[in-house]
């Protein structure tokens, strides 16, 4: 199921509309995987905060968002683009990859809430396969 | 058995009693045959879905997103015991329609986001989780009869 070019000129029309407001949305999805899918609390011990829109929720919504930007400009080669990523989630955050499908459902969550008019079904399929495509990527170096 | 808290039943309670099933019926029907297209295989009878506006302007995708909305109605008024509420449904997906349960699942994300396009900010963290524990459960029973 890879990207084709419809889906690539969907992602970057909608992430051009959405992208100002990526802290945001990342905030939210974070607290929202936090709060429903409460095993990835796991991966946080460290946060002296998990409650939903804390600081370091916040902060770290916004770093996860930049990674999204990054792979939106590298679409062309997700794997390349996010290579640097992958090698850190392979080998020193280790984060289950199943992770990764929850925090992309959180995410389109997050956009039908903020976007409900911009998130139509094309919206949907393009950013899942997007999501899904970048989950893949950062699962590259696992093993 | 499930067990659900106050905090729980009251948003399911409350998005299925305030929803326009004439509006927000179709929705997650269609949305699902756009964003899961190898789905339309068990609709090969319902004419044109060739494409987004084809699928959301299907009058049979309509009708049908309706019907399959107001069959969550029965979990709804028996929280308590969906696996027993939907044996029939089981079956008759498993027997019958021969309808693979990863769909349920599917279709399931698809409600989950047409209601948070519905609500916006009032779809919170704590609604969502109740919500698609609701849902998973309903899924969950749906695929209990399978074998």
């Amino acid at each position: 199921m890879s990207l084709t070019a419809k889906d690539k000129k969907m992602v970057k029309a909608f992430w051009a509309k959405v992208a100002g407001k990526a802290e945001d949305i990342g905030c939210d999805a974070l607290s929202r995987m936090l709060v429903v899918y409460p095993q990835t609390k796991t991966y946080f011990s460290h946060w002296k905060d998990l409650s939903p829109g804390s600081a370091p929720v916040r902060k770290h919504g916004g770093t996860i968002m930049g990674g999204i930007g990054l792979a939106v400009a590298s679409i062309d080669d997700i794997s390349a683009g996010l290579l640097a990523l992958s090698e850190l989630h392979a080998f020193q955050l280790r984060v289950d990859p199943a992770n990764f499908k929850i925090l992309s459902h959180n995410i389109l969550v997050v956009l039908a809430v903020m976007f409900p008019n911009e998130f139509n079904p094309e919206a949907h399929v393009a950013m899942d396969k997007f999501l899904a495509a970048v989950g893949r990527a950062l699962s590259e170096k696992y093993r | 058995m499930v067990e659900w808290t106050d905090f729980e039943r009251a948003p399911i309670q409350s998005i299925f009693s305030k929803m326009d099933y004439d509006d927000v019926g179709p929705a997650p029907l269609s949305r699902y045959l756009v964003v899961y297209p190898w789905t339309q295989r068990y609709f090969g009878n319902f004419g044109n879905l060739y494409n987004a506006a084809a699928i959301q302007g299907n009058p049979m995708v309509a009708a049908h997103g309706k019907t399959v909305l107001h069959g969550l109605d029965r979990a709804v008024k028996n929280m308590d015991d969906i696996k027993a509420t939907y044996a029939e449904l089981s079956v008759l997906h498993s027997e019958k329609l021969h309808v693979d349960p990863d769909n349920f699942r599917l279709l399931a994300d698809c409600l989950t986001i047409v209601v948070a396009a519905r609500m916006g900010a009032a779809f919170t963290a704590d609604v969502q989780g109740a919500f698609q524990k609701f849902l998973a459960v309903v899924v969950s029973s749906l695929g209990r009869q399978y074998h």
